[in-house]
Formats: structure tokens, sequence, C-alpha cells
């Protein structure tokens, strides 16, 4: 794996160690991947179908737990702690997730849906406190101006670029590490894309995000690294303008030129 | 040309069913008339005398009425926690794994049990287990009707409930694990609220069941006419009463048992709009 | 933002696991009654169930005693609950298919009418009534005015019982075979009643007969509807306008009748293993036939 330097004398957020995660045994979707990601930037994840970038991805934060056939191995360093060895859902407050399709809980209103966090995790809050974290964390993604005064209905009326920006509220509301987005826009319309990817530039400041996109132009737009897969390997981790311009695996090259994928 | 007619033929068949229906209610009717009009029909739906001596002959559906009510609900009471952790089983925690489809097997095979055996079971397993809890000397009663009714039950609030669940999409629960969640809080805050209204509609139409169930209750509740005085106690459900008097009836007793029929079949309706209603909500969310 | 430290994880965590339990020992519990049953059924239900059982009538009371006092066997077996059964069981079937059919047919190609709907809501009516007050219907229209019990009046209150199963077994098989059958078949310039009959019903065969199957082990078993249509016999009668016996009527009669009570065993074994045959024949053709 060829990387540039993507930042220095900076201590990394998420450390992985030669992580990988298998279907079945012997076949490999995430093979032996390791690298470093630092605070306050965008990595981008980028590949062709089926390189693995969901699959590394939804490894961060232990979603692989829910299905027992799926085997993770390696080591996730996230804040000097090894995923992989805690507590999965210590690991989920620690690890944000937004995931391709909105999904905004249809049995809650907006309001319940920005604290289901905790709601979920039993910690009871005074209603300032509630009320503080649901303004919060809706002014962040841009969407308290326009739900504030329907914040007892439930979500399903907004628009689909409205419901991804409540799941990111939803997710920063529990102050997480990162935030681990797969594919958070592809599902949405060019104007919202472009809302919720000038909120990320500005989200950098206060969280550290990866995203997974098969969007190169999404990833050159907003992303301060790129990483790019191909069949289960990281190929190439590097700073996105160099990459771009002067990729260092010929791979790299092929990808972002469109050869395939 | 033969088209025409195949049409004409289908449309025919369907008005089957509309004759039918109204034929169904017509004969209840019209044969209830003779009861309604001895007794006016709020003077025989209040009345808990059951007297068919001709000299001192009176009638009245308010015994089974309670008798109905009584072992319904108390059936759908007990069959509740057992009904739902199969529909969690089978619709959450096992979802589609080959256990589930066992268990789903042995509780559909419970549905096919006719009424009969279940009353069998019921006089001749169940009722010894009844007088040894000391609920009363004879075992029969409102208590062993509703245990065996809610065994009876228990397929149908569950598969229909574990069918709601399992439709439940993945990504909401995901998203609700990616929070941190256990399984419980998943299926606390997100499975069960959105699973809801089928789930309630499944038990309503359970309940109907329940009120409808005729030969395992006349075998177990003790054949009394009148208003049970609590669990312990015998009665007559309004199926078990016309099951165990239709036979020699004739006149203003015959008639008085249609009418029972006739009000068993307006309450059973009425359930089954209550569950229709209830799932349309459910569609509509 | 506040930081706020996820509390009591452990107590979560095991109220989560107890909950698992939970549900595993109570579904668990719910699956027991079917095997104490089928524990009763077979036990106590083997020694009779021989061949005497299939070939001989109820025996009368008077000879089942003194046969009890002598320490013989009972006499006699349910042949004419068996010939009962099928006869009004049968003649169900031939009334609620041929009129089932035709109308799931008519519900499958028209959804959306006001017609079909209300035809649609009667027929969920029908299903949920309770089987004595069909009784009661059947005995109205038959019994009464044609003077007595018979098969015929047994049979139509089992008819009532079965067809708005096949009407909704027919009408979700046929909405779901993809309307490219219909088309092709029209398209060819085939009349709409041969694409019903060459092709959509064929097709869905599976699902149809499914229905029917499961319709039938539904209405084997009842017995208070023909308490009051068909009465019982106990002799083999073919005659449809005559009293005639059915298993559940026979398994009710000798549950009265503390002389013939050793019987109920052996016939509810025969009721069920029918069932259980029925339920699981239509799993299978389920199976093979998934459109």
């Amino acid at each position: 794996m060829e990387s540039v330097k993507i930042a220095s004398g900076k201590t990394p957020i998420l450390q992985l160690k030669e992580v990988s995660v298998s279907y079945s045994p012997g076949s490999f979707a995430v093979n032996k991947v390791s690298t470093n990601i630092y605070p306050n930037t965008i990595t981008a994840i980028m590949g062709p179908s089926g390189c693995g970038k969901s699959t590394l991805l939804r490894a961060i934060n232990r979603m692989h737990d829910l299905y027992p056939h799926i085997k993770t191995t390696g080591e996730i360093i996230l804040k000097g702690k090894n995923v992989l060895a805690m507590d999965p859902m210590e690991v989920r407050r620690m690890a944000g997730m937004v995931f391709q399709q909105p999904n905004p809980f249809p049995t809650m209103s907006i309001y319940d849906n920005v604290l289901a966090g905790y709601k979920l995790n039993g910690i009871r809050l005074k209603k300032r406190e509630r009320d503080t974290i649901v303004e919060q964390s809706l002014q962040s993604v841009g969407l308290w101006e326009e739900v504030k005064d329907v914040m007892t209905k439930r979500g399903s009326f907004l628009s689909g670029g409205q419901q991804q920006r409540l799941c990111i509220a939803r997710a920063l509301a529990l102050n997480p590490e990162v935030l681990l987005m797969d594919e958070p826009t592809s599902a949405l319309d060019p104007i919202s894309t472009n809302k919720i990817e000038e909120l990320l530039l500005q989200l950098k400041n206060d969280f550290t995000i990866i995203i997974v996109t098969h969007n190169m132009s999404q990833a050159a737009r907003i992303s301060d690294n790129s990483m790019f897969m191909y069949l289960g390997e990281l190929v190439e981790h590097g700073n996105t303008t160099q990459m771009f311009t002067k990729p260092q695996n010929k791979r790299t090259e092929e990808y972002l030129t469109g050869v395939f994928g | 040309m033969k088209d025409k007619i195949f049409r004409i033929v289908l449309f025919l068949a369907a008005l089957m069913i509309l004759l039918l229906a109204a034929g169904i209610i017509y004969a209840l009717v019209s044969r209830s008339v003779e009861a309604f009009g001895e007794y006016g029909i709020w003077g025989f739906v209040t009345n808990a005398e059951w007297d068919p001596r001709s000299a001192t002959e009176e009638y009245g559906a308010l015994s089974f009425i309670m008798g109905t009510l009584y072992t319904a609900f108390f059936s759908l009471l007990l069959c509740i926690p057992f009904a739902l952790a199969v529909a969690l089983f089978n619709g959450e925690y096992f979802k589609g794994s080959k256990l589930s489809s066992f268990v789903s097997s042995i509780v559909d095979l419970l549905a096919g049990i006719p009424s009969i055996v279940y009353g069998l079971w019921g006089f001749y397993t169940v009722r010894p287990i009844i007088i040894e809890m000391g609920v009363n000397a004879q075992g029969f009663g409102i208590f062993l009707s509703s245990v065996v009714l809610a065994i009876m039950i228990i397929p149908y609030a569950s598969s229909l409930s574990a069918e709601f669940l399992s439709m439940v999409p993945n990504k909401l629960k995901e998203g609700a694990y990616s929070l941190g969640a256990t399984r419980l809080e998943v299926v606390q805050h997100i499975s069960l609220p959105t699973a809801a209204s089928g789930i309630v509609a499944s038990f309503i139409l359970a309940l109907g069941r329940a009120l409808g169930e005729t030969m395992a209750v006349t075998m177990l509740i003790g054949n009394t006419n009148r208003i049970p005085q609590g669990l312990r106690d015998t009665g007559n459900t309004m199926a078990s009463v016309i099951a165990n008097q239709f036979g020699e009836a004739d006149g203003l007793k015959l008639s008085a048992l249609i009418a029972i029929g006739l009000l068993l079949f307006i309450i059973t309706a009425l359930i089954n709009l209550v569950a229709k209603m209830v799932m349309k909500k459910l569609a509509r969310t | 933002m506040n930081h706020h430290k996820i509390t009591h994880t452990g107590w979560r965590k095991g109220k989560d696991k107890m909950t698992f339990v939970l549900v595993c020992l109570f579904s668990l519990v719910a699956m027991f009654p079917l095997f104490f049953i089928l524990w009763d059924v077979i036990s106590k239900g083997y020694k009779n169930f021989n061949l005497r059982l299939f070939t001989e009538v109820t025996p009368s009371s008077m000879d089942a005693m003194l046969a009890r006092m002598n320490g013989e066997p009972i006499p006699g077996g349910i042949l004419n609950g068996i010939t009962g059964t099928v006869l009004i069981v049968g003649m169900a079937i031939l009334f609620s298919v041929f009129l089932g059919l035709f109308i799931g047919i008519y519900l499958a190609d028209n959804r959306g009418k006001r017609f079909a709907g209300i035809v649609s809501y009667l027929t969920d009516l029908l299903q949920g009534m309770p089987s004595i007050v069909i009784g009661i219907i059947a005995y109205a229209w038959i019994v009464k005015p044609l003077g007595g019990y018979s098969a015929l009046a047994g049979s139509v209150a089992l008819t009532i019982m079965m067809l708005p199963m096949i009407v909704r077994s027919t009408e979700e098989t046929l909405k779901m075979l993809p309307v490219a059958y219909k088309e092709a078949g029209l398209a060819l310039g085939s009349s709409y009643t041969s694409v019903v009959f060459r092709i959509l019903i064929p097709s869905g065969f599976g699902g149809i007969f499914t229905g029917i199957l499961l319709a039938v082990s539904r209405v084997m078993g009842e017995t208070a509807p023909l308490m009051l249509t068909a009465l019982g016999a106990s002799v083999v009668n073919w005659k449809v306008m005559e009293p005639t016996s059915a298993i559940p009527l026979l398994i009710w009669d000798f549950y009265n009748d503390p002389n013939l009570v050793d019987l109920i065993w052996s016939s509810s074994l025969l009721l069920l293993i029918v069932i259980f045959l029925l339920n699981w024949i239509a799993k299978i053709v389920a199976r093979k036939w998934k459109v």
C-alpha cells in the first residue's frame, strides 16, 4: 500500500492495523487493511462496487456483530482503545453512523428522533438538557430553522435531504469521536447532496468524518484525504488533491480515469 | 360471446356472497323476532334469567353474554405472554432460521387440532390438574375453559404478530444499533412500536376466535345458566348454550337461542371490523 | 455539547439477556400443549386403532355395555362416521370449490370496483362467523323446511365455512401471478375464458389447491354445526337427505356415553392423522408449486 504523508505531527484518532473481514471462511471482503485517520479531517473511501469500502466502515462500529457468520480480525484503535475488544455498545457511542437510506424512526417525533441515542441507551436528561441538545444538534445540521415549529410531528413528511440531515443530527447528538457515513447522499437529489456536502465541510471543525462514496467528484470536492480500495485491499491512502493529480499506484490512476469501476 | 357469458357467471357467483350474507342476516333476525318481541331487545339482553320450564318460561341472554366475555377476555389475557413470546421468537430473535420454521410449524399444528379434541384433552387431562390446584371441586368452569381456550388462540395471535414484526425494516433496526442500543432496546423502542398496530389487530382477531369457540368450551364450562360469579364458577357462553340446548328446542326457547346466535354474530362481526380498522391504521403509517 | 457517560451498561445487558431467556422459555412452554395432546391421543388411542375401527359401524350402547362387563374390547368401529364425513365433506368440497373458485377469479379481476369491495368485505365477515351460528343458518334453511336432519344440511353448513377460505386463497394466488401471463394469452388472440382456465388456473394451481386442502382440514374436525344439521346416524348412510354421522359427531356421542367412551381416543387419533396429513400435503404442494 502506497501512502503519502497525510498529516504530520498529530496523533491519529483512528488506527487500522491489519483489519480483515470475511463473510465465509477463506474469502475476505476486506483484506489486511492498515492505515491512520487524523482528527478533524474528512476521509473519503472510494473504490468500485464490491471493493469492501462499506464492509470496512461497518467494521469500525461493530455492525458486523449483528451477523454471526461475519468474522473480523486485526486491530481497530479508536482514541487509544481497541474497538474489536470493547463492548460494542460503547463503540457505537464513540463512532456514529449515517446510512445510505435516511432512516428516521417513524414512531418518534423529530424531537425524539434527535434524542433517540439517549433514549435507547436509557439515559435520562432533564428537559432543559434535552431542549439544548436538540437545538444544538439541529442547528449544526442547518435544520433548526426549518423544523423548529414542527418538532413534535413525525419525520416522515420531511424531504429526503431533510430526513438525512435529521439522521446526521441524531448521530451527532451523542457527540461521537468519529462520524462514519456510508454513501449518505447517493439516495438524494443534487440540491440536497450539495447542502449536505457543505454541512460536512463545516462539521469537520468539530468532528472527524469518514465517508464511503462511489462518487469520485464528491470525494474530490469535500475530502482532505482519500482511501482507494480494490478487491478488499487498501491500494492507496493519501492527500486527496495529490492523489487525484498524481496517483502513486497504477490501479488508482486507472480507477480515477474511469478505466474501470 | 363465450366471454360475456363467463363474466356474467363470475358476477353471479360474486353476487351469491351478497345473497348469502343477506340470507344469513334475514334468517337470524326473522327467527329472533319472537324472543325480542316477547321481552324487547334491551330486556332480552339484560335478563339473566334462563328458565325453560314451561310453567315459568323466561329467557334472557345476559348470563351467556357474561360467560362469553369472561372466558374470551380471560383467555386473551392468558395467551398474551405466550403469543408475544412466540411472535418475538419467530419475527425478531430467530427470524428466518430453521429453528423458527420448526417452532412455527409446531404452533401451526396446534391451530389444526379440532375443538372437540381440545375439549377431550381439557376434560381428561387438564381438569384433574385444575381440581388439584383447588380452583373448584369439579374442575369445570370459566377457569378451565379459559386456559384451554388460551392455548387454542395462541397460534392465531402469534403467527400474524410474527409477520408484522418481521416486516420491520432492517434499516431502522440498524439505525438503532448504531446508536449503541441493546437488542432489547431495539425491540422495545423500534420493533414493537413499528409493528404495534399489526400486533394489536392480531390479538383482536384472536379475541374474535375465542368469542365464537364452541365445542371445547361446551365440554368444559359446566353448563349452568346463570351469570358466573368469578373465574372459579361455572356458566355457559353464547356458543355453548346454543350447542347444549338447541337439540330439542322449539317455540320461544328456539327463538331465544337463535336470538343469542344473532347477538354472537353481531359481536364477532364488530370485533373483526375493529381489527380491520386497526390494521388499516398500520397501512397508513 | 455535553458528554454523558453511558451508565449501567451491565444492567441493560442483563435485562437484554433475561428478556431473551424469557422469550425462549415462554415459546417453549407454548409448544408443550401440542406434545401433551398428541401424547394423550396416541397413547390412549392406539389400543383401539385397528382394522375394526374402519370396517364396522358403531356399536349400540347396550352391546358396548355387555362387552365391558365381560371384559371384552368394545365391538364395532366408526365406519359410519368415516363414510359420513366423506359424504358431507365431499359435497361441501364440491359446492364450495365450484362457487369459491369463480368468486375468487371475480375478485382478482375486479380490484378497485365498489361491488368487488363489498363482496370482499362480506367474505371476511363470513370467515369470522362462529361455527355454531353457521349451524343455525343451515338448520333454518335446510333442516326446518325439509322437515329433518340430513347430510345435505351438514354440507351446506360446511360449505359456508369453507367458502371464504377458498375465495381468499384463489384470489390471492391469482393476484400474485404476473400480469404478463394474462396479457400474453390475450395477445395471442385467446378468449378471456380460455386464458383463465388454460393459463391462470393451471399456473396458480399450487396456491389454489393448497387453499382447498387447508379449508378441508379445517372443517373435517367441526362438530358444532353438524350437531344442528346432520345429527348423526348409527348406520352407514349414503343418502343425502337422511341424517348422517361424521367422525367428530361420533366422538361427541362417545364422550357422552359412558359405555362407548373408550372409542373417543382412537377416533380422535384418526381425525388428527387425517388433518395433519392434509396440512402436510398442503405444505408440500405450496412449496413445489411456488409461483
